[in-house]
């Protein structure tokens, strides 16, 4: 940094030349739509009908409102359901590629290749294979086990849909943990099995402890983006989420209730500002056992 | 940060890890079945896709046991998917979106980048803290916000709508920022020297030493383009400007029960994608490694 207040042979605007653009789509796309999503939650503005300030009005009805519940338990749930899967196999699947032996770096990339694909290509895939007369189904069936509904019931379409976003997520965590384990110096696993550990053991005592802080953040990433989903349950459990809507999450209620001609643009916007508020809480909580866990 | 490239323990005549031991035979066994495993899990259901596409009309796709090669493999389904939905329309604006974004992204969150690493101005921590800001804003909340400034703009129901709001991604500009910080500052100051002026510093000097974070935004912004999905959901609603995931959507929501129909519209819509990972993949793990460290 020393050597900027050097440079000083510039136009006196051409640095916001450069910075221009950038602001500009920043302002008018990301953080004027979040200033006006906190403001339209006191309004009961419509998709075509400027609204009035109605005070906490929204957020009363919020508090009443079934399906809102709804999707507040089904987005936590999807947290819960999520991100320890993230946290741990993924970690799994780096110990297991983490090895040159021949062909790695074939199976390295194969397993990215969900994550290159987009989630309605991935949704539609498993849609697919858990028809009611699809290739798991017709597995299940062959190995004797019997067909099983998984589009069909309201917990295991939860379910699934947490499988898939598991199934996209793998590699991509994977090529996380990877950088971190490479920074775990190879004396500790020698020390580790002189002194007898098991590849269990060296596992819980020196790979955990030495990429926690990739864990923290890998459980970050993921609980914040469960906490979001949408894709996954609207293409599994259908646009109006699954039986009596069950399996609605509150990001798939925010754009049902927001958009169309007949937009209820400030009820959508209360229900965002719920979005905000947890995916910031989720934010700081994990911070804080971040800050706990470290000596 | 991308993973370390494989040593090439191929060429030593017995199979060593990474520390150059050996591993017992039985280990190698393992590890290579469990590969296989997973690879199965990961890429299968791409190529059961893939199979189902190629499958007749009077072959059956729901047959216990499965059977996963087609017997008669054809590209009928293909022509029919054609038929159904203007799949290479949808391809073109789906190739049109991503193009522009890449481009916007790159040239906007290089200048802002170059801006706030290198330029000296009033206001400069004000700035990047807005693009710090923006970056923690969660998409998912403000999409009604950003819906109904499109509206206002009259851009709803455009690509230049679906572009816009991701056409400098805040995280990119921040990448840049830093990939110039990193760039020795001698060069520059050498420059400066010569009489240089910020345009011709950033054009010349700066810009081709930071070509492979370059690369890596471009990629990025292709790929969350070409997979976006709840945002041209929220903004398209004419089905002649559909883009390809909004189209397999509609396919999809249509035509549910032809699931060879839908299996080529998928197999379409991801092998771009999938050519492209397989010809960049450095540039992909590249962008994990950054992107998890910033966001």
């Amino acid at each position: 940094m020393a050597g900027v207040s050097r440079v000083r042979r510039q136009l006196p605007t051409s640095p916001w030349l450069f910075a221009a653009p950038g602001l500009l789509v920043v302002g008018a796309f990301v953080l004027y739509p979040f200033v006006s999503t906190i403001v339209d939650s006191f309004t009961d503005r419509r998709t075509l009908i400027p609204g009035h300030f109605v005070g906490l009005a929204n957020f009363r009805e919020l508090v009443h409102d079934d399906m809102f519940w709804t999707g507040l338990r089904n987005s936590t749930l999807y947290i819960a359901g999520v991100v320890p899967a993230l946290v741990v196999l993924p970690l799994l699947l780096a110990l297991l590629v983490q090895k040159n032996i021949p062909g790695i770096t074939f199976f390295r990339s194969a397993f990215y290749t969900p994550v290159v694909a987009s989630i309605v290509v991935v949704g539609l895939i498993w849609v697919w294979l858990l028809d009611e007369r699809g290739l798991v189904n017709s597995l299940l069936e062959t190995v004797g086990i019997g067909r099983v509904g998984f589009l069909s019931d309201q917990w295991l379409l939860l379910l699934s849909a947490m499988a898939v976003t598991v199934w996209k997520g793998l590699g991509y965590y994977m090529i996380i943990y990877l950088a971190a384990l490479a920074g775990v110096p190879r004396e500790l696993h020698e020390a580790a099995a002189v002194d007898g550990a098991g590849t269990v053991r060296r596992f819980l005592t020196v790979t955990v402890p030495a990429v926690r802080s990739t864990m923290i953040l890998v459980a970050a990433l993921s609980s914040v983006a469960a906490f979001k989903t949408f894709s996954e349950v609207y293409l599994l459990a259908g646009p109006d989420g699954g039986p009596a809507g069950e399996d609605t999450t509150l990001v798939m209620l925010v754009q049902q209730t927001g958009t169309g001609l007949t937009g209820r643009v400030g009820y959508a916007s209360a229900l965002s500002v719920v979005v905000f508020v947890v995916t910031v809480a989720l934010m700081l909580l994990v911070l804080r056992a971040d800050r706990r866990e470290r000596p | 940060m991308s993973t370390a490239p494989p040593v090439r323990a191929t060429q030593e005549p017995r199979i060593a890890d990474e520390h150059g031991r050996r591993i017992r035979v039985g280990e190698l066994v393992l590890r290579y079945a469990l590969l296989l495993l997973v690879l199965a899990i990961t890429v299968g259901p791409f190529l059961w896709q893939l199979s189902t596409s190629l499958k007749g009309p009077t072959e059956d796709v729901f047959s216990s046991p499965p059977s996963f090669l087609p017997e008669h493999p054809t590209l009928h389904n293909y022509r029919r998917v054609a038929d159904t939905i203007p799949v290479w329309d949808y391809a073109l604006n789906s190739l049109k979106v991503a193009g522009a974004s890449v481009v916007t992204n790159c040239v906007g969150s290089a200048l802002a980048g170059y801006a706030l690493a290198r330029l000296r101005y009033r206001g400069r921590r004000v700035a990047t803290l807005v693009f710090i800001l923006a970056m923690l804003v969660p998409v998912e909340g403000i999409i009604i916000a950003q819906f109904t400034t499109m509206r206002e703009l009259g851009l709803n129901n455009t690509l230049i709508g679906v572009v816009l709001p991701g056409s400098i991604g805040a995280m990119n500009v921040l990448l840049m920022r830093n990939a110039f910080l990193n760039v020795p500052y001698e060069i520059e100051e050498a420059a400066y020297v010569d009489g240089a002026n910020a345009w011709q510093r950033f054009l010349r000097i700066a810009l081709p030493s930071v070509r492979g974070t370059l690369a890596v935004v471009a990629i990025f912004a292709f790929m969350g383009a070409w997979d976006d999905f709840l945002w041209p959901l929220i903004v398209l609603s004419d089905p002649s400007r559909f883009t390809l995931t909004i189209g397999l959507n509609y396919l999809h929501g249509t035509f549910a029960n032809d699931e060879r129909l839908v299996a080529a519209g998928t197999v379409i819509a991801v092998a771009p994608l999938i050519a492209l990972f397989a010809c960049l993949q450095r540039y992909f793990f590249r962008g994990v490694g950054e992107g998890a460290v910033k966001g």
